[in-house]
């Protein structure tokens, strides 16, 4: 990253930091805050973070990686997380996996070569009367079908 | 989505102005109408609730918190979300009054990441409920100040359980503490804290409308009141139903139109799984408790597959400190791939069978001492057709 | 329950509860209770393994050490409380009513075997080709429970790679069992932060930030988590194959310098109970194994005293006489690189404070390969210098590029307690049995002032008593030199002496309270440090801070296990043999002296000093790039 993305990135978690306290109760409201803007919590940010909370980087690190919702890596711009648990397998997920890796070419822990979709599983959404649900970034839809996928797709585009 | 049938206890007029009659009652009398009325917790465990609240009540301290816990993360559960849709409101003012009753200042809401989208939602409830002088600084008049914070979790089921989501709460990996001591004595930020769910709460103001009696006398002798039921799988009417607890499977199945059904799971991945034979029993603490949920399988399913469904949740849900759960949900998740394989003998099968029980007594909190259940139930009610598929 | 005054970050409510100094015959406050049908009384609060570890009745443990706060994760001291529907975890519940406790039911030895069962399970690798075989608390376990097969299988292949990227420390994660116990030990005992659980659930791992190689984060090498860790999965950098082929080949002319603390614990790696030391057998096992020289680190202790003690008295006058308000005080000592490391990556905008003296092992480093290879003629190149340590931060430090000072790597190698007792033992030796015999010439004895080095506080003792006597011309004000004020465990303390009656050289001192402070710990290093930040040690003169609980006595290469109990009695045998030394003032031992003569003529801090016996350090910071 360059110089000034840096300190962009650090004036933004000092504001952060203000906004919400410098307590380590205000972590997760942090990283939430950050990882919805950026799509990633990245090492620099975590280490920024762990500067201002007064607590060790791999504490923040410890934390990032505890939760599903929160990443270190760069996502694509549209992250696809399909609901795998039970309800949305008996609502038959598996024809939505398929339909979604056919159409992205990817398949579920992989990322387009463009960067624009990823694609993943995540535990129950709390859909379980609509399923097959899905978030694309923190959008949920829900009675997904295989013609619904390709629509909300080419939406997308 | 509202409620489907007749709703008992969550209908508007039920809920009148309960809110202002509880803060016009002395705090200690909220809490024994609350210990009078019989309501236990909804989140599945069952803890009294007044027996709760008077613990915190009584408890001197500088500080004390309420935490609504809406992390509704039981797989087939979404009663939460759909009481946090429709009655916002009274969830809101039950957590006030808790906070009125046992003397705190400040309630938090923790709700599940994947409720995002509902933020604005209750946001604005709060802000309405400002508006009006029922949240804020001398609500209603009196000496009471009192707010509520919402905070987001981030995809974690473990944090449910009350001790990982107050360290949650405090910015840590949400993994649950040593009990006791319990969170009503030393909870968030070390302060004695009443972590209730959603339903718990909102119920509280028809209990004060209407009364401690008429709530009591829903329901069954050990479970009064009403329970929120979500419906799920192979029903007609998938949804969340208002019943009273006592409720008879037979009843509840064809309430939501389940046909030819060959086991139903009770209680989320966690719960237990009955068979379809066994009609006759009910929905209550004393015969099937549940935090809401209900998933029903027909017999085109395969139970095996839903097992293997269920344990792969835990292995990954797990928040992986203590060693029953971090390690015996993988050798559980292990056995069912091996009998898929037609690999795991039946002498194998029954060590993984006494592994679970140790599952059940050695682990740390709710999750690890219930994971085992389904594995538990399925092989232990379905274990001869599936040893016989394999 | 730990050292000093150590605050734990852990919440509240994951700290034991604890009752100050109970005892099972207090008054009052006291609950009946059971334990395998027998009846006892134990102070409210207790948790039911101090009650069954008060009646000597064993539960085992895994996760649970004394040092550190309760973790309740490994559940193999699960317990059965009658009346209640699960096991409780003996080391975290604590006793507040009357109940019957069951130790070994059926259901207890049940679950116990199953948990036992599932680490090893997930526990790579075999018992002998271990460090810590004989000494790993997993394997004692299995061998308590007759464990005679895997219930649950076995993991076949390595699952991660072992990072040896460090100097000091080597991490097998495969060997992890997950109890956290170094996680605690470094976020909480020590306050450095490097390893914690990364992930959840099955995929829970122990790691540095980022998954980072060890050496690329901030670690300071104290090796405090190899000390605590249960089983293999932390070990030492062992440089012993290496030094055992110098000692095979007859061009090399190998040296060993052997620290104060080795010898004070080697012996528990030979059977013996802590507080035995084995100065005198330890030289002739060194001679017996085939090291061509044994030297006493002491000597250069001493050395460490004139050179830190009179930049301590050149610091003084500065500020008071020459008003240099350039020149920092307190002076801090340097010893330890553990806390070099530490402050260079915490506080490195107060590496100035630091006395710039090398340490005791790197001065003799550049000694023996200057002076003592001139004296003995022998081509420095052919020396191989080897330091005996009971630390595994020296290896880092003998490898910081800057110490090549004799124009050669001053020190080629440390070599810890643990990783000698092993090269000892291969020898066929058994220690303790062996005759004494005395260090080797041109350095001869030492000062005790030299050997009290190893106790937190020593330095500090051993440097007053130098200090004030030089200053003064009359020995310290302290019943047979023992400077009450430095000993003892307490995390930070602070005292001061008042000079009186000075010399005419150092008049500008006359009526100084001279005060000083001790901490050992990091965690209580940042506590001192960031009293300094504040401007709050405006009045001290001098700190001593040690980078290990206890001092180097209680250092990341002594013998394992460690408890506050071990580390008080290493001190104690330090003590007590150093009260029983000939001379016990640094500025008195006369090899210091003839090296002053004969070849740092201009004395302590002249050129020659400068060159070969100070150092500089790096402000490293602490962003992990």
């Amino acid at each position: 990253m360059l110089g000034s993305e840096l300190s962009d990135l650090n004036i933004e978690i000092s504001e952060l930091v203000e906004k919400h306290g410098n307590g380590r109760q205000s972590l997760l409201p942090i990283l939430q805050e950050i990882q919805k803007r950026h799509g990633h919590i990245s090492g620099h940010a975590q280490q920024e973070v762990a500067r201002l909370l007064d607590i060790h980087p791999v504490e923040v690190n410890g934390v990032v990686s505890f939760y599903a919702f929160l990443k270190t890596g760069i996502r694509a711009k549209y992250n696809i997380r399909l609901c795998k648990t039970i309800s949305c397998e008996l609502a038959n997920k598996a024809s939505i996996a398929k339909t979604l890796e056919r159409e992205l070419g990817i398949k579920f822990g992989e990322v387009t070569k463009d960067e624009r979709y990823s694609l993943e599983y995540i535990n129950c959404l709390g859909m379980c009367d609509q399923g097959p649900a899905m978030l694309i970034n923190n959008e949920v839809y829900t009675s997904l079908t295989p013609h619904k996928v390709i629509e909300i797709l080419d939406n997308l585009k | 989505m509202p409620i489907l049938n007749k709703p008992i206890v969550f209908a508007k007029e039920n809920f009148g102005d309960g809110f202002e009659k509880g803060l016009k009652m002395k705090p200690i009398d909220i809490v024994l109408a609350v210990r009078e009325s019989g309501l236990k917790g909804r989140g599945g465990a069952g803890f009294p609730t007044g027996t709760k609240w008077m613990l915190a009540a009584t408890a001197t301290a500088e500080k004390k918190f309420i935490v609504c816990n809406a992390d509704e993360g039981e797989p087939g559960t979404f009663k939460d979300r759909v009481l946090l849709t429709e009655f916002t409101e009274q969830v809101l003012k039950g957590i006030i009054l808790c906070g009125y009753a046992i003397g705190s200042q400040v309630g938090y809401i923790y709700l599940r990441g994947e409720y995002d989208y509902m933020v604005n939602q209750i946001n604005s409830a709060i802000q309405k409920l400002k508006n009006e002088n029922k949240l804020g600084k001398n609500i209603l008049g009196k000496d009471f100040d009192f707010d509520i914070e919402l905070r987001l979790g981030s995809g974690a089921y473990v944090c449910g359980e009350e001790s990982a989501l107050i360290e949650s709460l405090e910015g840590n990996r949400g993994e649950p503490r040593n009990r006791p001591p319990y969170p009503v004595n030393t909870g968030f930020m070390g302060y004695p804290t009443v972590v209730n769910n959603v339903e718990t709460l909102a119920t509280v103001p028809a209990i004060l409308n209407l009364g401690s009696d008429w709530y009591r006398n829903i329901g069954t002798d050990k479970s009064r009141g009403s329970k929120l039921i979500s419906v799920s799988g192979d029903v007609e009417f998938p949804g969340v139903y208002e019943i009273p607890f006592g409720t008879k499977i037979k009843d509840m199945l064809e309430l939501v139109g389940a046909k030819d059904t060959k086991a139903i799971q009770i209680g989320g991945a966690s719960g237990t799984c009955i068979s379809a034979k066994e009609l006759n029993r009910n929905l209550s603490f004393e015969d099937l408790p549940t935090g809401g949920s209900i998933i029903v399988f027909n017999n085109s399913r395969n139970m095996l597959k839903i097992l293997k469904n269920f344990m792969e949740f835990f292995v990954e849900e797990s928040c992986g400190q203590c060693t029953p759960c971090r390690i015996g949900n993988k050798k559980l998740l292990d056995g069912v791939n091996m009998i898929e394989k037609g690999e795991c003998s039946v002498a194998y099968l029954k060590e993984l069978l006494s592994l679970g029980e140790t599952m059940r007594i050695t682990s740390k909190c709710g999750l690890g001492q219930s994971s085992p259940n389904p594995f538990i139930s399925i092989l232990t009610t379905f274990g001869d057709e599936i040893l016989a598929t394999y | 329950m730990t050292d000093g005054n150590y605050v734990s970050r852990t919440p509240v409510s994951q700290q034991p509860l604890k009752i100050e100094q109970s005892s099972p015959h207090d008054i009052g406050g006291l609950v009946e209770i059971e334990i395998n049908r027998k009846k006892f009384k134990v102070p409210f609060g207790m948790t039911i393994l101090e009650a069954c570890k008060l009646f000597d009745i064993h539960v085992p443990t895994l996760c649970h050490h004394e040092d550190l706060c309760i973790a309740g994760v490994c559940r193999i001291c699960s317990v059965e409380v009658e009346g209640m529907r699960t096991l409780q975890a003996a080391c975290s519940f604590p006793i507040t009513q009357s109940m019957k406790i069951h130790t070994s039911s059926e259901k207890v030895r049940k679950s116990r075997r199953h948990i036992l069962d599932l680490l090893l399970s997930e526990h790579y690798g075999e018992c002998y080709s271990c460090v810590r075989n004989n000494n790993c608390e997993l394997q004692k376990l299995a061998k308590e429970y007759g464990v005679d097969f895997y219930r649950f299988g076995h993991v076949k292949e390595p699952y991660y790679d072992i990072d040896k990227s460090s100097y000091s420390i080597v991490r097998d994660m495969n060997k992890c069992i997950l109890c956290r116990r170094c996680v605690r030990t470094c976020i909480d005992l020590q306050e450095v932060g490097v390893l914690e659980a990364l992930n959840r659930g099955y995929d829970t791992k122990i790691t540095t930030f980022l998954d980072k190689p060890i050496s690329e984060v901030i670690c300071i090498n104290c090796g405090q988590c190899i000390n605590r860790c249960p089983t293999g999965a932390l070990r030492t950098n062992d440089p012993s194959d290496i030094i055992w082929e110098a000692i095979d080949n007859p061009k090399k002319h190998v040296v060993i310098q052997t620290a104060p603390s080795p010898r004070a614990a080697i012996g528990e790696e030979f059977g013996l109970p802590a507080g035995n030391s084995l100065t005198r057998e330890l030289n002739t096992a060194l001679k017996m194994i085939g090291f061509d020289r044994v030297f006493d680190t002491n000597f250069t202790a001493d050395l460490t005293i004139m050179e830190e003690g009179t930049e301590l008295l050149n610091r003084l006058k500065a500020a008071i006489v020459d008003k240099d308000e350039s020149v920092k005080l307190p002076q801090f000592t340097s010893c330890s690189p553990g806390w070099v490391k530490y402050c260079e990556h915490f506080y490195p905008d107060f590496l100035s404070h630091l006395s710039t003296a090398k340490s005791p092992q790197q001065m003799f480093g550049a000694v023996i390969k200057t002076f003592y290879a001139q004296e003995e003629n022998i081509d420095p190149a052919d020396i191989v210098t080897v330091a005996l340590m009971p630390c595994s931060a020296k290896k880092f430090e003998c490898n910081r590029p800057e110490m090549v000072d004799s124009g050669f790597k001053d020190v080629d190698f440390g070599l810890t307690t643990r990783e000698l007792a092993q090269m000892i033992k291969e020898a066929g030796i058994n220690l303790p049995d062996l005759p004494k015999s005395n260090f080797d010439e041109p350095f001869g004895e030492a000062s005790g002032a030299g050997l009290i080095f190893g106790a937190t506080g020593g330095v500090m003792e051993a440097a007053l008593r130098s200090v004030y006597e030089i200053v003064t011309g009359r020995t310290v004000p302290f019943d047979n030199l023992v400077i009450s004020p430095c000993r003892g465990m307490e995390g930070v303390r602070e005292a001061s002496v008042k000079l009186e009656n000075v010399k005419n050289e150092w008049k500008f001192l006359e009526g100084v309270e001279l005060k000083f402070m001790i901490a050992h710990g990091t965690a209580n290093a940042k506590k001192v440090m960031e009293k300094l930040k504040k401007g709050e040690l405006k009045d001290v003169h001098f700190v001593e801070i040690m980078g290990c609980p206890g001092g180097c006595l209680g250092g990341g290469g002594q013998p394992i296990p460690t408890s506050p109990e071990i580390r008080q009695k290493r001190a104690e045998s330090i003590y007590k043999e150093e009260a029983e030394l000939p001379i016990r003032k640094s500025h008195e031992n006369p090899h210091v002296a003839y090296l002053y003569s004969k070849f740092l003529t201009e004395g302590p801090c002249g050129h020659l000093s400068h060159k070969l016996l100070h150092t500089t350090y790096t402000k490293r910071g602490n962003y992990i790039a």
